[in-house]
């Protein structure tokens, strides 16, 4: 345990978690493609096999249907896996036992058997990937009734999220947006497990409310610093989970801004920024002095070319044309 | 010992009280699902229902062969399996009404029979979903280093699937304590072995991934047993996986849906003739193990115990509405 604040990069912080965890819990172990002798594709892992050996650093064929199902299997059998699955574009090849089996064992065992099971992946644009490495699926895993969706942003929640998720007795799912691994940031002194129910405001503000997670956050705090030089004082709520989806953070925030803008790298249709824009118009729709808008991942496949894939990702320049036009108008 | 290997008036070493047993289960088993058919057709039982009419020496010699300890992952043709490792009757019958009382409380129904007991893990109707699964428990007992077995049923359609393949290769791979035991009924659904595999030796494919693997009549309760025995004792041995073929065959239609129109009635009936219950009963007769008045007590014992399921199934309280949403997330607790 540290004891003195540091500045780390989001991969320690989630090294470190997966680190004290297994030192807490022999019931904890890691598996998934690379995890071992590679080091993680990510690097995530660096140096955890020597620390822990082959049995709980363990390496996968590439065969994500059967070491996500192993993972479920395991967390059956009374273990705390904590499967790595490389990116989320690769986990399509593992979504029948995360959705059929991971998410419906508890159900339809009629509260008999629940599965433990912690499943991280990687998800997001930004590195010139192309179409079948960079697309943000969280929101599509949020439709599913009985697994959690995690997107950690912060440093903090990166460190802190790990064990509250092993400690859930359901399947927990955490994406990690590849381009927040190198990010620096102030972890403080002897961190401490955080909660992995609660929306936050991360940046409070009285004229617009971003609703955002994952990389989107630095992007609206970035554009809410901005703003600011213009007398527009934007908050901005970092969502944290997506499932379950803390709508009382986010309504109240509308109640005092009046008006919402949501940024989210995934796609729009169907996505997680319409159900949040479904919720406020349900439940928040008179306290809205505009509609709700959204910035969302441009429906196209992600193309390789980075001005293309730059022009396809919510930037921060957009997130502020868009609040300065919605903050003129009066609804 | 093999059924097809004595003849008429030949002393076996089968002791009187174990043929009885694995007779009554077998009976045991067809006439609970006979009853489940009838209930079907008074809309008692509703949605899909898969019976394993001629398939009952696998899920019997196999899982008599099991020990406490040990975990069952089966499919959603599971009622036998449920039934032979001890699930109670009522707790079956009453899941397939969708009352409360049910193993899976009314929410699984005939495809997802569950018990914690009996360490009984579905009922999984994805072909091939389990597989993964029972791979994980099998991990889960080695990394704890407890003894018990992880016993995983799937009909030969899932061989076809990639999670077959990706199983074979990880138990394999890792040394897993688990069994194997493919159902190998010639049919996919309606799709014949031979038209939906290029190489129909099924045991050939996990040898391939260096899995001991037997072929086995499904049709001999005996040698499904013995075979069964000898794996468990290999693979408690420490040795990894292993593979048996159960070759039977399923005398009814795939589900309550099927006409059949991709096989012919002849064929049935020629494998009818060689079914587990007949097979069995006259070999222990030819023996003098068993005589009409026996078979009538066994019989009469089976009815009475069909009979309480069902009313038992019947008393059965349907959950509240209420409470639909139970069983999304656990209550309380943490793992």
């Amino acid at each position: 345990m540290n004891t003195q604040d540091r500045e780390i990069t989001y991969r320690e912080a989630v090294r470190e978690a997966i680190r004290e965890a297994m030192q807490k819990d022999e019931r904890v172990f890691l598996m998934g493609e690379d995890v071992g002798r590679y080091g993680g594709c990510f690097a995530v892992s660096k140096d955890m096999l020597d620390e822990f050996g082959q049995e709980r650093i363990r390496d996968t064929p590439l065969s994500e249907s059967a070491f996500v199902g192993a993972g479920i299997g395991a967390a059956l059998g009374g273990m705390l896996p904590v499967v790595e699955i490389m990116t989320v574009n690769f986990s399509l090849l593992a979504l029948d036992q995360i959705v059929n089996n991971a998410a419906k064992y508890l159900h339809m065992s009629g509260g008999l058997f629940n599965v433990p099971v912690v499943i991280r992946m990687a998800t997001g644009g930004g590195k010139q990937l192309a179409a079948q490495h960079s697309h943000s699926l969280e929101g599509w895993y949020a439709h599913i009734p009985g697994i959690k969706v995690l997107t950690p942003a912060t440093i903090e929640d990166a460190r802190g999220m790990l064990w509250t998720a092993l400690m859930d007795p359901d399947p927990v799912l955490i994406f990690e947006n590849n381009t927040l691994y190198n990010m620096k940031g102030h972890l403080p002194a002897n961190p401490v497990p955080v909660d992995i129910d609660h929306a936050i405001v991360r940046r409070p503000g009285t004229d617009i409310t971003v609703i955002t997670y994952g990389v989107g956050l630095f992007k609206a705090l970035d554009a809410a610093e901005k703003l600011s030089e213009d007398d527009i004082e934007t908050e901005v709520i970092d969502l944290r989970t997506l499932r379950p989806l803390d709508d009382e953070t986010f309504l109240a925030s509308v109640a005092k801004t009046h008006r919402v803008l949501i940024v989210d790298e995934g796609w729009r249709s169907g996505g997680i920024s319409a159900e949040i824009s479904a919720r406020i118009m349900e439940r928040s729709f008179y306290d809205l002095d505009a509609p709700t808008e959204r910035l969302c991942g441009v429906e196209v496949p992600m193309p390789y070319a980075g001005h293309l894939e730059q022009a396809a990702l919510p930037q921060t320049e957009d997130i502020i044309s868009i609040v300065k036009r919605m903050v003129k108008s009066n609804g | 010992m093999n059924m097809e290997s004595t003849k008429k008036g030949e002393r076996t070493d089968i002791e009187r009280g174990h043929a009885f047993h694995l007779l009554y289960e077998m009976l045991r088993i067809r006439r609970f699902e006979e009853r489940c058919a009838e209930l079907y057709s008074a809309s008692k039982i509703r949605g899909f229902m898969h019976l394993y009419v001629g398939e009952e020496a696998v899920a019997v010699g196999v899982i008599d062969a099991l020990k406490p300890e040990d975990s069952v992952v089966a499919t959603y043709r599971e009622h036998g399996h449920a039934l032979i490792r001890g699930i109670p009757a009522g707790a079956i019958m009453a899941e397939m009404f969708g009352k409360v009382e049910g193993c899976s409380r009314g929410r699984g129904g005939s495809m997802h029979l569950f018990d914690d007991k009996t360490h009984f893990y579905g009922g999984n109707a994805i072909v091939g979903g389990g597989l993964p699964v029972a791979v994980g428990m099998a991990l889960a007992s080695k990394m704890k280093k407890e003894k018990g077995v992880t016993c995983c049923f799937f009909g030969e359609g899932a061989v076809a699937e990639g999670e077959f393949h990706e199983s074979m290769n990880l138990a394999a791979l890792w040394k897993l304590p688990v069994i194997f035991v493919c159902e190998n009924n010639l049919y996919a659904m309606g799709t014949a072995l031979t038209l939906s595999e290029s190489v129909t030796d099924i045991s050939k494919k996990a040898e391939s991934y260096n899995i001991i693997s037997d072929p086995v009549d499904g049709m001999d309760v005996l040698a499904v047993e013995k075979a069964a025995q000898k794996a468990l004792t290999a693979v408690r041995a420490g040795n990894g996986p292993y593979f048996l073929e159960c070759r039977t065959y399923r005398f009814r239609a795939h589900s309550m849906f099927d006409p059949e129109l991709y096989r012919k009635k002849t064929e049935v009936e020629e494998w009818k003739k060689h079914g587990p219950i007949v097979r069995f009963t006259r070999y222990l007769k030819e023996n003098d193990l068993l005589n009409d008045k026996d078979l009538d007590d066994i019989e009469q014992k089976i009815a009475s115990e069909i009979e309480e399921a069902v009313a038992f199934a019947d008393a059965g309280r349907p959950e509240p509405v209420e409470d639909l949403t139970r069983f999304v997330y656990s209550e309380g607790g943490k793992s």
